[in-house]
């Protein structure tokens, strides 16, 4: 992925540059799991093993992320709870992703229950009427407004599971880079822009803490079976190495990325938005964006566009 | 909106499964007032017994003391039907979807093997509600089924899914045969609750004498039972779920046939 910058007019925000480029995304599928316990801190708890390592769905096969916090009047049982989204390429890898994660995390956590988050989804994919088996046919279901769920049986009381999960089309990948003049700068810029996107529903950020410093780029140049391999056009240790066309300004030593998936266009470009502005901040230099020339992903989201319309 | 007011009280009952929105809403009057009904074998109009008023609607209101009118809104699918008074036997049998306000009591087999809708009776109820008829395997099928007074003998008869709640007590065999859905005693229930039972939950918020078939298992709070508290509050009915308060005790059964069916029973805290 490189930052192909295109000729335009200057933008800059509190003295950063805005660079005049877009970010490239991709259809993918997307779902939303409501989690309730007894507590939010339960709930947090099985959302966040739920989250773990789905950082990248090329190495992970699924981007999730913990969308927020639910009130318990915002949850079908009443309880606290928490809505985590995840993004893979289609409905059946998700489908399994969803298996995989809500059989190992959430079945596993003291008092939780897992709802479907997008039920005016028209495709659906079938979970806990899978996970059911695990109760042995002591397993009990619930039909309710339209809605199956099944009881199975544990060793806290009943584990509660919606049977079926809406899937619908999301998008992955839009980001924005952080260019600044060294490493604290760059990390206190992402932490706050991480904390205004973070705000807005629909969308997920799902690297560690939100940010990603591994960016990387299409294929290697020296290790030809690799997919992906360090971007070494944003790496400030390379600047100067033979080989390397590096993309930073002289006074950039540090470059952290933010990649956002988000359930439609529109809650990408408002999370983007807060987030870049979050992030114009001082010893930031430059913000720009990954692409891949807007031959790969059909949705382009140009910085100049969004930032012009905050 | 369509209404029918009861002129004459039949002297037997009346047959009148055609008083449902499916068959007036694109009738004009005097149409639905040429609509057969039938006492005993006879055939007779709608209008021999009924004042028709109103305009084509899908919406009926029925006045008088219906409780000789048996069949109202048989099968109906969509639509509405408000009765101001009482309603006689198998008023929503069969029905599949709208909805059945009654303001008085009704009669036996309220929704009998209805499969989807929503039924509210004020008063009391008969016998055998969202039961099976005689002979057929299963009782309703879905929907929803609220008595706000007492209910009688069978109710929730061999039904297999669908929700029936009862404000006020209930006579013997509740969920006789139940095969799923959800019946919910707010006052309890008179002898033998889920006799032979095999699936399917009885909630009772008053302690009930039960079967020796059936076992006691553990007392907990079923987050279920949250989903089901949140759904009727919103229909006006509370029921308790959270463990400050109490727990419900279960009872799996009934164990005379091989049940996988419940009974939980509150049990509040002492105070």
């Amino acid at each position: 992925m490189s930052g192909t910058t295109e000729p335009g007019v200057n933008m800059e925000r509190r003295g950063v540059r805005i660079v005049d480029t877009f970010a490239e995304a991709f259809d993918m599928r997307a779902a939303r799991v409501v989690i309730t316990a007894n507590s939010l801190a339960w709930a947090m708890t099985g959302a966040r093993a739920m989250t773990g390592f789905a950082t990248s769905v090329i190495g992970c096969k699924v981007e999730a992320g913990i969308e927020g916090e639910l009130g318990p009047e915002d949850t079908p049982d009443g309880r606290p709870g928490v809505s985590v989204l995840l993004f893979a390429f289609d409905a059946d890898g998700l489908s399994h992703r969803l298996l995989d994660r809500i059989g190992q995390t959430i079945l596993t956590c003291p008092t939780t229950a897992a709802f479907d988050g997008l039920p005016q989804a028209g495709e659906r994919v079938i979970v806990g009427g899978h996970l059911r088996h695990f109760g042995d046919k002591y397993q009990a279901s619930k039909s309710l407004a339209g809605h199956r769920y099944w009881r199975i049986p544990v060793m806290d009381g009943e584990f509660l599971v919606e049977e079926r999960f809406g899937v619908q089309k999301g998008i992955g990948g839009g980001n924005f880079l952080i260019l600044a003049r060294d490493q604290d700068a760059a990390l206190g810029a992402a932490e706050a822009a991480v904390e205004a996107m973070r705000k807005v529903r629909g969308v997920i950020l799902p690297f560690p803490g939100g940010m990603v410093r591994a960016g990387s780029k299409v294929g290697a140049k020296n290790y030809k079976k690799l997919s992906a391999s360090t971007n070494d056009a944003y790496c400030p240790t390379l600047r100067g190495r033979s080989g390397v066309k590096s993309e930073l300004p002289d006074n950039v030593n540090a470059v952290l990325e933010i990649v956002v998936d988000g359930l439609d266009r529109a809650a990408i470009e408002n999370s983007m938005r807060a987030g870049i502005d979050a992030a114009c901040r001082p010893g930031v230099v430059e913000i720009t964006a990954g692409n891949y020339g807007g031959k790969l992903g059909k949705h382009h989201f140009r910085l100049h566009a969004l930032m012009g319309t905050a | 909106m369509i209404t029918l007011t009861l002129r004459e009280q039949p002297v037997v009952p009346l047959e009148a499964e055609v008083v449902t929105p499916d068959v007036t809403a694109s009738l004009a009057n005097d149409a639905i007032r040429a609509l057969p009904v039938y006492l005993g074998k006879k055939q007779c109009r709608v209008d021999d017994f009924f004042t028709v008023e109103g305009q084509a609607s899908d919406e009926i209101e029925i006045r008088g003391d219906a409780k000789q009118v048996k069949w109202i809104g048989r099968g109906m699918t969509r639509g509405k039907i408000k009765i101001d008074g009482n309603a006689g036997m198998h008023l929503g049998a069969y029905m599949k979807g709208g909805s059945i306000e009654v303001s008085g009591n009704v009669s036996d087999w309220l929704g009998g093997e209805m499969t989807d809708g929503f039924i509210r009776v004020g008063g009391n109820a008969g016998g055998q509600v969202g039961a099976a008829y005689r002979g057929s395997r299963s009782g309703m099928r879905n929907g929803t089924i609220i008595i706000g007074g007492t209910a009688g003998l069978e109710i929730g008869m061999r039904m297999r899914r669908g929700t029936i709640v009862v404000g006020g007590l209930v006579r013997d065999f509740a969920g006789l045969e139940m095969k799923g859905g959800t019946i919910v005693l707010l006052s309890g229930a008179e002898l033998r609750t889920g006799a032979w039972m095999n699936r399917g939950t009885i909630v009772s918020l008053a302690p009930i004498p039960l079967l020796p078939s059936f076992l006691y298992a553990a007392t907990y709070n079923p987050t279920f039972l949250r989903m089901y508290a949140k759904h009727l509050g919103t229909l006006g009915i509370t029921i308790p779920y959270d463990a400050k308060d109490g727990g419900y005790r279960r009872y799996i059964g009934d164990s005379s046939v091989p049940g996988r069916g419940e009974i939980l029973v509150w049990n509040p805290h002492a105070s």
